[in-house]
């Protein structure tokens, strides 16, 4: 039977739908990633005394390192499942392109810290009494633009983690140093914003994410093929 | 400041290692080392406004340089192994990093003891060298921590030779979000320019001649270093 | 998409593959035409597997060659379409049901109404009746049908598979042979690597045993006497000396 395999993106896209209904049949990693972010934001809230300093000050650092290391969480998932029951070689089989593997499972990763964030946002304005408003929005898009980067190293990070021993502990190693532009400048980019500074402000930290963003979102994909046996 | 300790004899199904030698190269890097600081404690004057805890200058700084050596090595070594797949690349890289790491972390330990003395604050955040070392201290160690958690010596080569060269791509971006980041408040110079007021003839000649010891000190620990990396693999090899 | 009779759809020339110092395939020649089908036996350890994955393209040659259809999947994609491969592992995700495994895998490959493919696929095994079960919640036998189903879903022109008997009862193990007959007869090709003598020569045109990583002898199993080969083969893999006549080279 002759078939048309789909192109790289449409191939990728598949890849990810599959990723996010497996996710969605347990919820179990999703929920432990909400779970963590939003006890994470209480106990941070509790790490500063109210009358030194303000609640909406702190907010900022403080989800950045929330969101950081929930996206961890989420990430430890993306190539266990693919190792479980070798799922990854019937993917190499298959006449899916290795990049359309790897750019599969950052959508899916993506999509995953995308709806972990959506929770966290609000409940970071729930704990931290922030206003809301327009300023809000500007942190939604920020929170996307640092996630696509953090997708972009975490997800060949797991790859590789997949392969070691201790591929839990070495995954928040090996990732962080990586996430250290991007939490720097979002959270920068998060204080201008939520202090009602202008967007011009937060301007030269964005520039930063996003030259981050296109410079490893390429060099992830080139990498990908030299994480998988050979 | 001995060679590698002699080996057995090759056995049928090993190739014979490497005889053992006088390191001269070592030994000339060592002797360097211990002319310069005699040079430096005795024979340099002491500054005026810092005293004699300027001194530990001559030892910060070139080992930062020798640890930029190091490092770029791995570096340029991971791109030339995934080019080439020459496993001696891979083992250079190795080489280079671990000995990368002592010298970062021989900077991050006098750094503090150098700033309280002079400025009264232990961790300097605005001097930039110091903090783009410390984040390449974190590189330098995940890249061996996963050399050491992966088994297959291919695999390992591989992980290894992208993490080194994400690495690499990786500093200019937290030298760029540090430098924004500080450059609100204290306009400092970026880290390939020395930072520190220029220097009169005598303690320019200590200091440049302790940047030449220290960059031979580097390439001789490396050699050392790759010696051991090549008597592991036979080992392993031995075992296999 | 199936290749024209007479056309070389397996070639391999001189393969190797060393993993640290074992020489795992150690100089393989091979080369089948479409339509045939052989059947590779050998113990534990002979590099059946490792054959199998450096021709579906899972591994790299450490020398050597190793062509599909005149193409090295390795570096190309799109030529992986015509080929399936059943393994050890099941390459199932169990949190998923057994329609949207085998439906996957035909979106994956593009065929043009993957549910029906699926559904199919999954009844040429006889496990359509468990298609909205996750695999999770299946035995070893169903999870294997289901493996092999998904495997065949979009019909390929080479077919690999590795033990595939494994873990099937009498009903799974008879849908496994009427598929492979059906495959035959549709001018497939296939790699059947088996410890069964028997389920390998029901099936296979050709039959080979592979030991330490070369192949010791390959026959045409029109001329072969079942029984003789079976306890020949046994003796073998025991490691009695096995009769005189089958310590003569073969040539392929």
């Amino acid at each position: 039977m002759s078939g048309n395999p789909p192109g790289t993106l449409a191939a990728a896209w598949l890849i990810a739908r599959k990723d996010l209904a497996i996710e969605f049949r347990s919820r179990t990693a999703f929920l432990s990633a909400l779970v963590f972010a939003v006890l994470a934001l209480c106990i941070f809230y509790f790490a500063w005394d109210e009358s030194i300093i303000a609640p909406a000050d702190r907010a900022p650092g403080v989800l950045w390192v929330v969101v950081a290391f929930s996206g961890l969480l989420g990430l430890q998932r993306s190539f266990s499942i693919e190792e479980h029951d070798r799922g990854i070689d019937a993917l190499l089989v298959a006449p899916t392109s290795r990049e359309s593997i790897y750019l599969g499972k950052a959508i899916g990763n993506f999509v995953f810290l995308c709806a972990v964030q959506a929770v966290t946002l609000p409940a970071l304005v729930l704990f931290y009494n922030l206003s809301v408003g327009e300023p809000l929005l500007g942190v939604a898009a920020i929170m996307v633009l640092a996630t696509i980067g953090i997708v972009a190293v975490g997800t060949l990070f797991s790859a590789m983690a997949v392969n070691t021993r201790m591929a839990e502990l070495l995954l928040p190693m090996v990732s962080l140093p990586f996430f250290v532009p991007v939490l720097l400048n979002a959270a920068q980019a998060t204080t201008r914003i939520l202090g009602g500074r202008p967007a011009a402000e937060a301007w030269p930290w964005l520039r930063i994410i996003i030259a981050f963003d296109i410079v490893f979102v390429v060099a992830c994909t080139m990498a990908f093929p030299y994480t998988l046996e050979e | 400041m001995t060679a590698a300790p002699p080996v057995a004899a090759p056995s049928a199904a090993t190739p014979a290692a490497p005889r053992a030698v006088f390191d001269w190269f070592f030994a000339l890097a060592g002797l360097g080392v211990v002319a310069i600081y005699v040079r430096a404690i005795y024979f340099t004057p002491i500054e005026a406004t810092q005293g004699a805890a300027q001194k530990i200058y001559y030892l910060h700084v070139p080992a930062a340089l020798a640890a930029y050596i190091a490092v770029s090595l791995t570096a340029l070594m991971s791109i030339v192994y995934l080019w080439l797949h020459d496993e001696r690349a891979d083992r250079l890289a190795d080489a280079s990093a671990e000995v990368g790491l002592v010298f970062l972390t021989v900077v991050l330990a006098t750094g503090p003891l150098w700033g309280h003395k002079i400025w009264g604050a232990w961790w300097a955040w605005w001097d930039m060298r110091l903090t783009l070392t410390l984040f390449l201290w974190f590189v330098v160690a995940a890249y061996l921590v996963v050399r050491g958690a992966v088994e297959d010596a291919a695999m390992r080569a591989r992980f290894s030779a992208v993490l080194g060269i994400l690495g690499a791509l990786l500093i200019p971006f937290i030298h760029l979000s540090v430098y924004l980041f500080q450059a609100r408040l204290h306009p400092m110079p970026i880290v390939l320019k020395p930072g520190e007021p220029s220097l009169p003839g005598e303690m320019l000649t200590t200091f440049l001649l302790a940047f030449l010891a220290f960059a031979v000190l580097c390439l001789a620990f490396i050699g050392v270093r790759y010696r051991v990396g090549v008597l592991r693999d036979l080992a392993a090899e031995a075992i296999a | 998409m199936l290749s024209t009779s007479g056309s070389l759809v397996v070639e391999a020339s001189g393969l190797c593959r060393t993993f640290g110092r074992r020489r795992a395939v150690d100089g393989v020649d091979l080369s089948l035409v479409a339509g045939e089908s052989l059947a590779l036996f050998g113990p534990n350890g002979a590099g059946k597997t490792t054959l199998l994955k450096l021709i579906a393209g899972l591994l790299a040659p450490t020398s050597g060659t190793v062509c599909v259809m005149g193409r090295a999947l390795r570096s190309e994609s799109s030529s992986r379409a015509s080929i399936g491969l059943i393994s050890h592992q099941s390459m199932l995700y169990r949190a998923l049901t057994s329609l949207e495994n085998v439906e996957f895998a035909a979106r994956l490959y593009g065929l043009e109404s993957p549910r029906a493919a699926a559904m199919t696929a999954l009844d040429r095994m006889r496990v359509a009746d468990r298609a909205r079960t996750p695999v999770r919640a299946l035995s070893r036998g169903l999870q294997q049908r289901v493996a092999i189903a998904r495997s065949i879903v979009h019909q390929p022109a080479l077919l690999l598979l590795d033990e595939p008997y494994t873990g099937l009862d009498a009903a799974g193990a008879a849908a496994l042979t009427d598929m492979l007959r059906d495959v035959r007869r549709a001018h497939a090709t296939l790699v059947l690597v088996t410890h069964n003598v028997d389920e390998g020569l029901a099936v296979a045109s050709r039959a080979a045993i592979m030991l330490d990583g070369r192949f010791a002898r390959q026959d045409d199993c029109a001329a072969l006497d079942a029984s003789a080969y079976r306890a020949a083969y046994r003796s073998m893999i025991v490691g009695e000396t096995p009769p005189p006549e089958w310590t003569m080279p073969v040539s392929a």
